[in-house]
């Protein structure tokens, strides 16, 4: 019974929302409403399990002084550090002028920025590295990525600017390109994934697909 | 080694500080240029300008303190603007971060001295509901009721005791919703729900990684209009006149893509170069 | 000179990342460290308050009150919610791990029936349906499509019909791609490697972007807000 019932589970529930978006009536939408507010609070739950579970493999870490056993530690400090200072926040906690808001601003914000600027150094790097031209395809992305690289910024405004008024070739170009072959392309694209996502869900809905049970019993 | 073969070995932190550089002289220049405007960008601020004075907008900022500054700017931009217009402000978000990304934007606008003469008040012209898990579902809950959704807001009010929500039940009462989105949950989730189940008027501001995606929706009339990364956030703080950070830092993204594109074209010579020498 | 200890630390931190683009350093893996804990932080603090307090001990504290009462109301329907939760965070102890399947069950049924709609009338028809645009006009917009007004608007929606309908057809590995559906399916290649390149331009702008933030940060406000 420990796969059964969350077959069940995933059955009834994803029947009901495929049904209440045809019949919006009672009593379809209170399940889907009641189904909702559930997710609400299970979604929340299986986020406190991620944080929870990196404060358990940190602790085991420490305790068994694997290597680099003292950055777990860091992580552990900083972990309380922020929890403590929302949970004493009380219902305001993000309030301009708390511990929390301060931690926010001054602590998370640099370091989450930071993390995802420097891939713009990277992203430089593997172009320089490993973007070639070697074939008709390769060069249709080379030129197509440089059109719109080049017309998303002030090339126009610095070559023809002072020429010219309201002369912008290449914002022009890179607007055709971004509205019409660009547009045709990921739309095939979205047709396809939503294809995909169809059967998906209904093999997920049936109990044909059963990966996300997990292995074992 | 010949001068191919070695620009090809070339260690890769010359590359990082030839961006870095790049990048932080222009921010010396102080140079600014005129910004032509896109169609999708124009189609959102004409869709605004068509709002009556007063419309209950919902702005929701689905996005976190990485992609500020291609988001914040545009944010900044909006919510000015929809004060000036007297707008009432439904903030939310999708993203826990984004709540407080909006307070930045609101504490960004009440310097303006046109707005600050305003005396506008919070829980009376706007109102920010905070963030709720649950992705879709919180936008799927929401078309039924706000308040399901979001029981108090973000200072921990509950939701019937803020003036400004007294007659907002759902969807059908909002005139025109602004999302801000970096990713999921986002723009695609609000078209789906939002737009096609509940017949919101939808604009998007998104991160230029995602903008080219949502053109095919831009093309099916389910967005009004886009603001795509740095440049549509340049191109709407003209046409709003709260000219800003986006519009400053074009200059050091034009530095940057020419980089971008000599690194490619040096690369690609070399490369070619190098394989008919071996040839 | 004005020194503001909240910018300095975001500057310290902010250097210590960027350290990483030299070598990869004791400064770079105490910031990481700093990053992966307050991130963790975070979320515990900003779902308890928002979601758990607010949602469910406001509805379920009530109605268990007036359980003790003789009166029984649907809020007692979170409890439910409550013991699902509490059945995910069991994933913390092997041995009783499994029992996190049944939360899981509901977020995956939910997620699959929403998603097989939405995807299925978003992403799908509403998309197919604005493909198939008229090719010159002017017509009526009778059905939602607006008229095509100029010629080259009328080129515009043959691109896109060709560029859909080509790309799909690359997609379709179930044939054989030669002859006349190889021939479509090579240009359905071009269209998407146009995509590609234009997905590749916006991505370098918006790296370039997040990097321009942090400059900005580390210029303005830490050496020029201290020393300017």
């Amino acid at each position: 019974m420990r796969r059964e019932i969350p077959l069940i589970i995933t059955f009834v529930v994803g029947v009901a929302f495929v049904i209440q978006y045809f019949i919006p009536h009672s009593p379809f939408d209170r399940f889907e409403q009641l189904f909702s507010d559930w997710f609400f609070i299970i979604a929340a739950c299986a986020i406190w399990l991620g944080a929870l579970n990196l404060m358990k493999l940190s602790l085991i870490k420490i305790q068994k002084r694997r290597k680099d056993w003292q950055y777990a530690v860091v992580i552990v400090v900083s972990w309380l550090t922020m929890a403590i200072a929302g949970f004493a926040g009380g219902r305001d906690f993000q309030t301009p002028g708390t511990a929390f808001d301060w931690l926010y601003q001054y602590i998370y914000t640099p370091l989450s920025a930071t993390m995802f600027a420097i891939l713009a150094f990277f992203v430089a790097s593997a172009s320089y590295r490993a973007f070639r031209a070697r074939n008709l395809q390769a060069s249709l992305l080379l030129v197509a990525g440089f059109l719109v690289m080049m017309g998303r910024v002030l090339f126009d405004d610095i070559l023809f600017g002072r020429l010219f008024e309201n002369f912008q070739p290449l914002a022009d170009v890179s607007n055709f390109i971004m509205n019409y072959p660009n547009m045709a392309g990921q739309r095939a694209i979205m047709i396809g994934i939503a294809l995909g996502i169809v059967s998906t869900a209904l093999r997920i809905i049936l109990g044909i697909e059963r990966s996300y049970l997990g292995g074992g019993d | 080694m010949g001068f191919w073969n070695t620009m090809l070995a070339v260690d890769r932190r010359w590359i990082f500080l030839l961006v870095f550089l790049s990048l932080l002289i222009p921010m010396f220049l102080g140079v600014t240029f005129k910004l032509s405007i896109s169609p999708e960008v124009q189609t959102l601020y004409d869709t605004l300008e068509q709002l009556p004075n007063g419309s209950t907008v919902l702005m929701t900022f689905d996005y976190d303190p990485p992609s500020a500054p291609e988001l914040q700017p545009m944010a900044d931009a909006a919510v000015k603007y929809a004060f000036k217009r007297d707008f009432k402000l439904i903030i939310m978000g999708l993203w826990p971060q984004g709540p407080l990304q909006a307070e930045i934007s609101v504490r960004e606008a009440m310097k303006d001295p046109e707005i600050q003469a305003r005396n506008l008040e919070y829980g009376v012209d706007y109102v920010n509901l905070g963030f709720q898990a649950g992705n879709e579902f919180v936008i799927q809950r929401m078309g039924t009721d706000f308040r399901e959704a979001f029981p108090r807001d973000i200072r921990g009010t509950d939701y019937s005791e803020v003036p400004l929500l007294k007659n907002t039940k759902n969807f059908s009462n909002v005139d025109f919703v602004f999302n801000f989105s970096a990713g999921y949950p986002g723009t695609v989730e609000w078209v789906q729900i939002a737009v096609d189940r509940f017949g919101v008027k939808l604009g998007a501001g998104n991160t230029a990684v995602q903008a080219p995606l949502a053109y095919p929706y831009l093309g099916a009339g389910q967005l009004v209009g886009l603001l795509g990364g740095m440049r549509g956030g340049a191109e709407f703080e003209r046409l709003t006149g709260f000219k800003a950070k986006a519009t400053t830092f074009m200059l050091s993204q034009t530095f940057a893509h020419a980089i971008v594109i000599v690194f490619v074209i040096l690369g690609n010579i070399a490369y070619f170069v190098t394989r008919k020498k071996e040839q | 000179m004005h020194f503001d200890l909240g910018v300095w630390i975001g500057a310290f931190l902010t250097l210590g990342i960027i350290s990483f683009l030299y070598k990869d350093n004791p400064w770079y893996k105490i910031c990481e460290a700093i990053f992966v804990g307050i991130s963790a932080g975070y979320w515990i603090a900003s779902l308890f308050w928002q979601n758990l307090v607010s949602k469910l001990y406001d509805n379920l504290a009530p109605a268990i009150v007036a359980l003790f009462h003789g009166q029984i109301q649907y809020n007692l329907l979170y409890l439910v919610a409550g013991i699902l939760g509490i059945m995910m965070l069991l994933r913390l102890i092997p041995q009783i791990g499994w029992i996190s399947r049944w939360p899981l069950a509901l977020v995956v049924g939910a997620t699959a029936g929403l998603q097989f709609i939405n995807y299925l009338v978003s992403n799908g028809v509403k998309q197919i349906y604005n493909t198939i645009v008229p090719v010159f006009g002017p017509v009526s917009d009778a059905g939602g499509i607006p008229p095509v007004a100029t010629t080259g608007e009328g080129i515009g929606n043959v691109i896109i019909l060709i560029g859909t309908f080509t790309g799909l057809v690359y997609f379709f590995f179930s044939k054989e791609h030669k002859g006349l559906f190889g021939g479509a399916a090579k240009v359905g290649t071009w269209f998407l490697m146009i995509t590609f390149g234009a997905s590749f331009g916006y991505t370098v702008m918006s790296r370039m972007s997040l990097l321009i933030g942090r400059i900005d940060f580390l210029v303005n406000d830490w050496i020029r807000g201290t020393f300017g």
